[in-house]
């Protein structure tokens, strides 16, 4: 039993305690390796007194003596750290070490996750390294688990962390909430970051049949956070809104072999319920127009209608014209494109990817040539279906969207 | 007439040995001191390396921020300015006021403070 707390008491304290000590530290590394010191020194120490009314408080407290002590033993460090002893030292908290000690309330240590969350996902780092530190340090994913995710190597993976993290406390990025005159903009980065690694994990759960980490999980934990921590802005609630709708679908969107299921033969049975009834909560918050909060509408649309042949196409288009003017992108055009072969006939969706192949937009992607055929297809024109579904195929970027072409493809002959 | 000197080297290049490094060091004192003594010094700093940097655009009013530095080639340093900022948000926010922010780039080098010489 005592382990098993122990270790809920970590899993569900370890980013704010993180967060806590990376804000007295200024090294993500020094508070990650005292973190992991006073959780050791818990199990010892708490198994004989028993766990304490404010575990956070005790770890937070071990961890920052444990930094003390290492940082007085390093007499290389000393002359430079004299500010950061003084930090320590002037922080009034109970001794930990003392019999009897009472930590404050929970209220005592500020929450300092959203801190953190906009020191990881700060527009000067790259992108990539944005969605690295985040997993690492918020997520607590270990860094084969993040170099496996986004199949790069671990060492190429340990790099890119170093680099981040001396970027950070080199160019004299803040951590800190940013003012508010800034706080629209910089939330949107959070949810760019966050929606990535969420996109990572939805085109991973349809890649080989290797364990991958859960990168949906971790972004809706993400967007759950984001959302507790900023209750007052629409947008990280109409995010999370569109991850759960997605997410919702996740078991029916493959079968027992990995083969891809297409939305409209999904088994609808199978969707996650109370998912697409939480995210349809959240998106009673947003206000319609913004992106997230268009796309979270669309994805409602399809996975609220009970039948493929209830789903409202035309609102669809709609919804994707209205997307494509406030963010514009090729992709977006090639899904109203797809909405308006549903609602008005595959002639006028295959105009509309006409005209998206001309521009030349979307050259390699695969998605094009295999929606195209798909409405060639139903037309009946089967030569050009194929010579689309080829295409397509060259295209491809995972296994199981090969075979699905593939298939499709072997249908037609 | 006043001159910047930029000191261009290639960072990636083998990491100089202590003793080397120890000469270079000697080496830069030498001359800073030799070009202040014949009055010819208005300053100089040592930059941290291009992986500290941020490039700053401002686009139809937009901040734009980018990891990295300068990198284009068809456009050419023009000028500079040395600032003293809380941090880098401040020092991005001060760099996108630049006029040329908004046709060119500016690049955000955060300044190598080097250890002041033990005095005491």
């Amino acid at each position: 039993m005592f382990p098993q707390q122990i270790e809920r008491i970590y899993t569900d304290e370890r980013a704010r305690i993180l967060a806590t000590l990376i804000g007295f530290l200024h090294d993500f590394d020094l508070a990650e390796e005292t973190m992991q010191e006073a959780f050791a020194a818990a199990l010892v120490q708490w198994r004989d007194s028993g766990i304490p009314d404010n575990p956070r408080a005790w770890i937070v407290g071990t961890a920052r003596h444990k930094a003390l002590d290492r940082l007085r033993r390093d007499t290389a460090f000393r002359a430079k750290s004299l500010d950061l002893q003084r930090n320590l030292l002037s922080a009034s908290e109970p001794d930990p070490a003392m019999p009897g000690s009472e930590f404050d309330s929970d209220d005592s240590i500020p929450d300092d996750r959203l801190r953190l969350i906009f020191t990881c996902c700060h527009p000067a780092l790259a992108t990539e390294a944005q969605v690295a530190l985040t997993l690492r340090t918020l997520c607590g994913l270990a860094t084969n688990e993040i170099a496996r995710a986004f199949l790069v190597s671990p060492q190429t993976m340990a790099q890119r962390l170093v680099r981040v993290q001396r970027k950070i406390s080199e160019a004299g990025i803040p951590y800190s909430v940013p003012p508010p005159e800034m706080l629209p903009a910089r939330i949107d980065a959070v949810l760019v970051t966050i929606y990535l690694i969420f996109t990572a994990g939805y085109t991973a759960t349809s890649g080989a049949a290797l364990v991958k980490t859960d990168l949906c999980g971790e972004a809706i934990r993400l967007g759950r956070l984001l959302v507790s921590l900023v209750p007052d802005h629409a947008e990280p609630a109409a995010l999370l809104a569109l991850m759960l709708f997605h997410d919702s679908r996740r078991d029916a969107r493959t079968d027992a072999e990995g083969n891809i299921v297409l939305l409209e033969d999904q088994d609808r049975a199978r969707w996650n319920q109370p998912a697409i009834r939480e995210a349809a909560e959240l998106l009673k918050r947003t206000s319609p127009d913004s992106r997230y909060a268009i796309e979270a509408q669309i994805a409602a649309i399809h996975t609220t209608s009970p039948r493929p042949e209830d789903t409202d196409w035309r609102r669809i288009a709609t919804l994707y014209a209205e997307l494509k003017r406030i963010a514009p992108s090729p992709v977006v055009e090639l899904n109203e494109a797809v909405a308006i072969a549903m609602s008005q006939g595959p002639e006028a969706g295959l105009e509309r990817l006409a005209e998206l192949e001309s521009a030349g937009r979307l050259e390699n992607y695969h998605l094009l040539p295999a929606a195209q055929a798909r409405l060639l297809e139903k037309l009946g024109r089967s030569q050009e279906a194929k010579s689309h579904y080829r295409r397509a195929l060259s295209l491809a970027r995972n296994d199981p969207e090969r075979r699905f072409l593939t298939a499709r493809l072997a249908q037609l002959n | 007439m006043q001159y910047l000197l930029l000191i261009y080297n290639n960072e990636s290049a083998a990491k100089p040995s202590p003793a080397e490094m120890a000469t270079i060091m000697k080496d830069y004192g030498a001359f800073t001191q030799s070009i202040q003594q014949s009055g010819h010094y208005k300053g100089g700093n040592p930059l941290q390396p291009v992986a500290t940097a941020t490039s700053v655009r401002v686009r139809d009013g937009k901040t734009l921020l980018t990891d990295g530095p300068f990198a284009e080639t068809v456009e050419q340093l023009g000028g500079y300015y040395l600032i003293e900022a809380a941090n880098l948000d401040d020092a991005t926010a001060i760099a996108a006021r630049i006029p040329g922010a908004r046709w060119g780039t500016i690049e955000v080098r955060p300044i190598w403070a080097m250890a002041a010489p033990a005095s005491a």
